[in-house]
């Protein structure tokens, strides 16, 4: 390993470990009280979830594949599903701005939107 | 080309594919789209170090077509095949540019690989949401490039010698 090398990877990590705090940072200051939960498939909205009230959905693909989405105690996670990669039901369970489950196989989008707090969406206020 | 690097070729390829099916039955599943250990970088790595770019070019798209179609589907095909052209892209750039050693251009492959699956997916899904992921990407792909690089760099070593012969 040359010494650009290690400047390389520390130059990576810096710039990344920041983005992802300011991500973070940014997550938690835009996450209201009416937080919901925005499920797409294939670009088009399916559904919107409040996060304050628990439910369980079955969300149906027309090709008969299927995610289950659970919402409890104010965090959105995918339960069950039918893909074959099972990346989104692994996915942490998730409760801020921004954060989202995505099931590439059924090109499904769990997106959380924040809620009243939250600038960008000024159709809320 | 001489036979001998030939024969390296047609091993570094079935070497590719092997290192592939062993990432299919371990995944690498930290419910991020598009991460990935991306250990068939290492017979990239190493066929561009030792056969030459060219080959490289030709090991990458034979390894995502077979790979694609013996263990995946076409969409599938799409996401790697953005990845490893991104990803060779870069490392062919950084090769060349001879400022980096081994290791630092499996890291920018490794990196440019998990980005150019997620542009992809981004793409396919029509959002933008994904993009929140790119930092956890770029550190997946930093950490699995700096191993890959030095077990590329053992293997490169010893390869040359036999090909020097
Ligand atoms: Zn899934």
């Amino acid at each position: 390993m040359k010494k650009n090398d290690l400047i390389l990877i520390a130059v990576i990590l810096v710039i990344t470990l920041a983005s992802i705090a300011g991500i973070r940072l940014w997550q938690h200051n835009n996450t209201g009280g009416a937080a919901t939960a925005v499920v797409t498939i294939d670009g088009v909205k399916y559904g919107e979830y409040p996060l304050s009230s628990d439910v369980t959905e079955r969300i149906e693909l027309p090709d008969g594949s299927y995610n289950i989405l659970n919402i409890s105690g104010g965090f959105a996670e995918v339960t069950e599903a039918s893909c074959p990669d099972q990346i989104c039901v692994k996915h942490n369970h998730i409760k801020y701005a921004g954060e989202t489950i995505v099931c590439l196989p059924n090109k499904l989008v769990v997106e959380i939107e924040g809620g009243e707090d939250n600038g960008i969406d000024g159709s809320t206020h | 080309m001489s036979n001998k690097r030939i024969a390296f070729l047609g091993l570094f390829v079935a070497l590719a594919f092997v290192l592939s099916y062993i990432e299919y039955l371990l995944p690498l599943n930290i419910g991020i789209p598009g991460a990935k250990i991306g250990i068939a970088n290492l017979a990239v790595m190493v066929t561009l170090y030792t056969v030459g770019e060219k080959s490289a070019i030709a090991l990458s798209v034979v390894r995502v077509v077979l790979v694609g179609l013996t263990f995946g589907n076409i969409s599938m095909m799409m996401y790697s095949l953005a990845g490893a052209t991104l990803s060779l892209l870069v490392m062919l750039i950084a090769k060349r540019i001879g400022k980096l050693s081994m290791t630092g251009v499996s890291v920018l492959g490794g990196v440019s690989h998990n980005i150019g699956q997620i542009i992809v997916a981004m793409l396919v899904l029509e959002t933008e949401s994904l993009f929140y992921y790119l930092p956890f990407l770029i550190v997946v792909g930093t950490i699995t490039g700096v191993v890959i690089g030095i077990v590329s760099n053992l293997i490169t070593v010893r390869v040359k010698k036999v090909l020097s012969f």
